[in-house]
C-alpha cells in the first residue's frame, strides 16, 4: 500500500476552486444547472391540504421539459413540491422519502410532516444554501393538516397558504385575495388552480399545465394535468413534402444487418 | 482579521426585525414584529419570532432566519438534555450561555442577533442580549434588529425600574410600533409573551390595531388628515 504523501494530503481536493474562479474571471463561466423557474403552492382547507405546481422546466431561456413533475413523494400522507435546482429538489426529496420510510419502519408509527420538515431543514442548513432546493411541504398526520415552506438555507415557515418559486408573487396575489378559512375541497382546488395559472400566464419561468395533489386523513389523490390551458392545437396546414416531390433515377437497397454464426471452440466443460 | 459578519448570503431569508425584551417586577415580556423578507419581498407577514426554548425561557430572533432557527433548535435540544440530567429546569443564564457559545464559536459563519428572556427560581426575571459578535450581556431591557436603532432614545426616555405588567406591556407595544413605522424591514403585527413564575401568556396586536403616533398632516391644503382606517374591500 502506498504511504501517504507529504505533498498530497488526504481528504477533498479543492484546487479546482482556484482554477474555476480564474477561468470565470477570464470570461468562461461554469455551465448552469437546470433550474425549475417555477410556481408551486400549498393551501390548507377543511379536510386537509391541496398542493399545486406548474410543469415547466427551464435551462436558461430554453424550456427543457414541457410536462415535468414537481410534486414529489415523501410518504403516503406527505408530498413535497420543489422549486430551484431540479436535480437538488429531486434528490433531496428522494433521500428524505427514503429516510422517512426507515423512520416509519423503526418507530412503527405513521410518519409526521414535522419529521420530514426537520430532516429537510437540517440537511439544507448543513449544506449552507449550496443545495438549491426551495420546497413546499404538505401532509396530514396524527396532529392534523400541516403545511410548511423550506428555503434553500434551511429556514422554515408554517402558514395556512404558501407559494414558492419565480411565480410565487403572482400566485400569492391570488391567495391573498381569495383564501378563506374552512374551504371545501372544490373551492380549495379551484383556488390552487387559479394561483398556479397566475404563475403560468404571468411568469416567464413557469408554464404548461397545472398539477395538483389533495391530501386528506384517509387518502391522497394526485391529479396529474389537473388543468391543461396550453394544449397544442391541430396545425392549420401540413408542412410535409408530398410523396414523389424529389425525382430519382436509381433505387438500391442494402442490407446493413451483419449476420454472423458463432462456432464453438475450446474443450467441452467436464460435467460428469 | 476583518470579518464581515453582518452580511447575509445571497438570496438568504432575512429577519430584518424589531425585537425587544423587558424585565419587570414579576417576570419578563418579550416582543417582536412579524415580518420576514427575501430582498424586497415579504416571505412571511405573520412570522413568530418569539421562540420557545424551555418552559419559562423564550428567545427573540433577528438576522438570518435559517441560522437563528438552527441555533434555537440546538439550544432547545441542549436544555432538554440538561433538564433530564440535572433533574430541574435550567436558569435563564444557562440558556443564554449556550446561545452565547454557539454564536461566539461560529461567529464567522452566522448572522444571528438573539435576545433571551425568562424566569427562573434563582434570580427571578432576567434578560440577556447576545448581539452579532457573540457577546453576552445581562440588561434590564434589550432591543434588537434593524428597527431597534430608531427607538433607543424612546426606550432610554421611557423605561423605569419596577414597572407593573400592564405598564411594561404598553412600553413594549409602543416601542415596537414606533420601530415598525420607521423601519421598512419591520412590520406586520406585534407578538408578545408575558413570562412569569405562573406561566406564559401570549399577546397579539393585529396590524390595524397598532398604537398610532404623529403621522403628519397635509402640507398644501393645510387641512387636518382625515382618518380613513377602514380596510379596503375587494370584490370577490
Amino acid at each position: 500500500m502506498a504511504s501517504p504523501s507529504v505533498y498530497n494530503g488526504s481528504g477533498f481536493d479543492f484546487s479546482n476552486v482556484t482554477r474555476n474562479s480564474f477561468l470565470e474571471g477570464r470570461g468562461l463561466p461554469l455551465p448552469k444547472a437546470t433550474s425549475t423557474g417555477t410556481t408551486i403552492v400549498g393551501c390548507v382547507y377543511r379536510d386537509g391540504i391541496v398542493l399545486g405546481a406548474d410543469t415547466r422546466a427551464t435551462e436558461g431561456p430554453i424550456v427543457a421539459d414541457k410536462n415535468c413533475e414537481k410534486i414529489h413523494y415523501i410518504a403516503d400522507n406527505i408530498r413535497c413540491c420543489g422549486a430551484g435546482t431540479a436535480a437538488d429538489t429531486e434528490f433531496t426529496t428522494a433521500l428524505i422519502a427514503s429516510n422517512m420510510e426507515m423512520h416509519a419502519l423503526s418507530t412503527g408509527r405513521k410518519p409526521r410532516v414535522v419529521t420530514a420538515m426537520t430532516m429537510l431543514k437540517q440537511m439544507l442548513f448543513r449544506y449552507q444554501g449550496h443545495i438549491g432546493a426551495a420546497l413546499v411541504l404538505g401532509g396530514v398526520d396524527a396532529t392534523g393538516p400541516q403545511l410548511f415552506t423550506i428555503h434553500p438555507h434551511g429556514s422554515t415557515d408554517k402558514l395556512p397558504y404558501v407559494t414558492m418559486g419565480s411565480g410565487s408573487l403572482a400566485a400569492m396575489a391570488v391567495f391573498e385575495s381569495g383564501w378563506k378559512p374552512d374551504m371545501s375541497r372544490e373551492e380549495a382546488l379551484a383556488l390552487v388552480a387559479a394561483a398556479i395559472s397566475a404563475g403560468i400566464f404571468n411568469d416567464l419561468g413557469s408554464g404548461s399545465n397545472v398539477d395538483a395533489c389533495v391530501i386528506t386523513a384517509t387518502q391522497t389523490d394526485f391529479l396529474r394535468g389537473f388543468v391543461k390551458p396550453n394544449e397544442r392545437v391541430e396545425k392549420e396546414r401540413r408542412y410535409v413534402f408530398k410523396r414523389g416531390t424529389t425525382a430519382w433515377k436509381k433505387e438500391e437497397i442494402k442490407n446493413l444487418v451483419v449476420s454472423e454464426t458463432v462456432v464453438g471452440h475450446g474443450e467441452q466443460m467436464d460435467v460428469s | 482579521m476583518q470579518v464581515d459578519i453582518s452580511r447575509l448570503k445571497a438570496g438568504e431569508v432575512n429577519l430584518g426585525t424589531s425585537i425587544m425584551a423587558v424585565q419587570f417586577k414579576d417576570g419578563v415580556i418579550v416582543g417582536a414584529d412579524s415580518r420576514t423578507t427575501t430582498g424586497s419581498y415579504i416571505a412571511n407577514r405573520v412570522t413568530d419570532k418569539l421562540t420557545h426554548i424551555h418552559d419559562r425561557i423564550y428567545c427573540c430572533r433577528s438576522g438570518s432566519a435559517a441560522d437563528t432557527q438552527a441555533i434555537a433548535d440546538m439550544v432547545h435540544y441542549q436544555l432538554q438534555m440538561y433538564t433530564q440530567m440535572s433533574g430541574g429546569p435550567p436558569s435563564v443564564h444557562v440558556a443564554a450561555s449556550i446561545f452565547n457559545s454557539f454564536c461566539y464559536e461560529n461567529k464567522d459563519a452566522l448572522s444571528a442577533g438573539i435576545i433571551v428572556g425568562g424566569w427562573d427560581k434563582e434570580v427571578g426575571p432576567s434578560v440577556y442580549n447576545i448581539p452579532l459578535g457573540g457577546g453576552l450581556f445581562r440588561q434590564p431591557w434589550a432591543i434588537g434588529g434593524s428597527g431597534s436603532t430608531y427607538v433607543y432614545g424612546y426606550c432610554d426616555a421611557t423605561y423605569r425600574d419596577g414597572m407593573s405588567k400592564e405598564e411594561t406591556v404598553e412600553f413594549v407595544k409602543n416601542t415596537l410600533a414606533l420601530a415598525m413605522s420607521r423601519d421598512g424591514s419591520s412590520g406586520g403585527v406585534i407578538r408578545m409573551c408575558v413570562i412569569t413564575e405562573d406561566g406564559v401568556e401570549r399577546l397579539f396586536v393585529p396590524g390595524n390595531e397598532l398604537p398610532r403616533f404623529w403621522e403628519g398632516e397635509e402640507v398644501i391644503s393645510g387641512k387636518k388628515r382625515v382618518d380613513t382606517a377602514e380596510p379596503m374591500t375587494v370584490e370577490a
